[in-house]
């Protein structure tokens, strides 16, 4: 089994070193023939404007909605939640993927200076996660199909549709947790 | 309990910028251009460093009311640049809630001796750096991110890759150092030695480190990459082209395609004419020469 983080732009090293934790092959994702590679893509945190760009600009874009419609596994982190929504509703103008049924807010807690760490607890896990939220976006509304895996201030953080999971929090910042990625890990594996 | 301003949250914001390209821009429109272009965050300020270095003066932080302009015009992070050692500047940048602050050589320094405590910041801070011991005590001071200095507003690479070049040279040569050396090394270099620890162990710098000063082509910023930039600042390269919106998109697609000489060339091909550039002889000022 072999997992890809796109490599498009932001925090792609981080995510590679969390699945390596987990003893998991990777590969970044840059190209068309990268992503027949990998049997799950993880979209990391970045700028949502330039991931879209660019993944338009590679021919990804098109790739990966077809994909997702066989059952690809897509895990998103921030950026990468944004870029999988249905829709953002501070930015109507600004095309998603469309494969998780949730409404998002861009920046949804303010600018930087909101930016915070807060411990959550995510359904199945013993122990909080120490959630990063970094410029995060607010998930306003949930369809019936997406289970909410976590909550934050009454606002879903962690949720998951079929194959895709995603996070408005960063776990590849925190060092030594793997334990979301192995979530999606399972999810790959078919568990 | 939620926490804000840590160093994770800091840094973080840092880490998300990585494999981009941050874009200096004077107005509203511009910031717009450099968004729809796959900017990843713009630098806010009154006159790019071309500008700055043809007119002389003071330079100073940029008008509050042309940052928020900008603010309100983007979605993406808004860093705007402070005079180094003026914390009032710095102040008045978090009050109004700019995502990054740089604390740049660019503008005329305020403080001769020191630069600003930035651990007592919310707001997250970039600073220059030529060489190791430089990039090192500006992370001492708190600084989130780092960029190699370059020579702002020439359009000339070579002082951009000189001081990537050094700060590679000298992460590579702590890399293989015994520990028993670690100390007068950075002693040496005048860095702090439990941060020339980390690096050794890490390999790399505690930080993000972004290239800048003179990059204003997509083969400059693909030259960075390889030098093993995390990203780049493109100060005058993109508004003092010929052709801005072209130049922006494809210094941003050669950011991603920097190891990919096919697509390079591709991206290339069509971008018009770029900045002017100056010999690093014919300066009157070195910008660089800033900071301490």
């Amino acid at each position: 089994m072999k997992i890809g983080v796109l490599g498009m732009q932001g925090d792609i090293r981080e995510h590679i070193q969390a699945l390596r934790q987990l003893d998991c092959d990777t590969q970044i994702v840059k190209k068309l023939k990268d992503l027949k590679e990998v049997d799950g893509l993880i979209i990391p945190g970045g700028e949502s404007t330039t991931i879209t760009r660019l993944m338009k600009l590679t021919g990804i874009w098109d790739e990966i909605k077809e994909m997702a419609k066989e059952g690809f596994p897509i895990f998103g982190t921030c950026a990468g939640l944004v870029v999988l929504a249905r829709e953002i509703t501070n930015a109507k103008e600004q095309e998603t993927l469309g494969l998780l049924d949730v409404s998002v807010e861009r920046n949804g807690y303010g600018r930087q200076i909101n930016s915070f760490e807060a411990e959550i607890e995510v359904e199945g896990l013993e122990l909080p996660v120490r959630g990063v939220f970094i410029r995060a976006p607010i998930i306003t509304h949930v369809g019936d199909d997406v289970k909410v895996l976590s909550s934050h201030r009454g606002r879903p953080v962690l949720v998951a549709q079929g194959k895709v999971l995603a996070a408005t929090f960063h776990p590849e910042l925190v060092k030594g947790e793997s334990r979301i990625h192995r979530l999606f890990v399972e999810m790959v594996n078919g568990k | 309990m939620e926490r804000h301003g840590t160093w994770t949250v800091k840094k973080g914001l840092a880490e998300m910028l990585k494999n981009g390209v941050i874009m200096d821009v004077t107005t509203a429109e511009q910031a717009k251009v450099a968004e729809a272009a796959g900017a990843v965050a713009v630098m806010a300020l009154e006159r790019v460093p071309a500008d700055i270095r043809k007119e002389g003066g003071v330079a100073r932080m940029a008008s509050i009311q042309k940052i928020r302009e900008i603010m309100e015009a983007v979605s993406i992070p808004v860093m705007a640049k402070v005079r180094i050692g003026h914390i009032a500047e710095a102040r008045i940048l978090e009050a109004i809630g700019v995502d990054f602050v740089d604390e740049s050589e660019v503008l005329t320094p305020a403080d001769d001796r020191y630069h600003i405590n930035k651990h007592e910041f919310k707001v997250p801070f970039v600073c220059g750096a030529r060489d190791l011991g430089e990039a090192l005590r500006r992370i001492a001071e708190g600084a989130a991110m780092i960029r190699t200095k370059g020579e702002a507003g020439t359009g000339n690479v070579v002082e951009a890759v000189k001081h990537m070049r050094q700060v590679m040279d000298e992460i590579r040569r702590v890399k293989n150092m015994p520990d028993e050396e670690l100390v007068t090394y950075a002693k040496e270099i005048g860095a702090p030695v439990e941060l020339v620890y980390e690096v050794k162990k890490l390999g790399r710098l505690p930080v993000v480190n972004f290239a800048a000063g003179g990059i204003a082509t997509p083969a400059d910023a693909a030259l960075m990459m390889m030098l093993g930039a995390d990203g780049v600042f493109v100060g005058s390269g993109i508004f003092k082209s010929k052709d801005p919106e072209k130049m922006a998109r494809a210094i941003v697609a050669a950011v991603l395609y920097w190891n990919d000489a096919k697509m390079l060339a591709k991206v290339s091909e069509d971008t018009g004419s770029p900045m002017p550039g100056k010999a690093v002889e014919e300066l009157a000022v070195k910008m660089q020469e800033r900071g301490w």
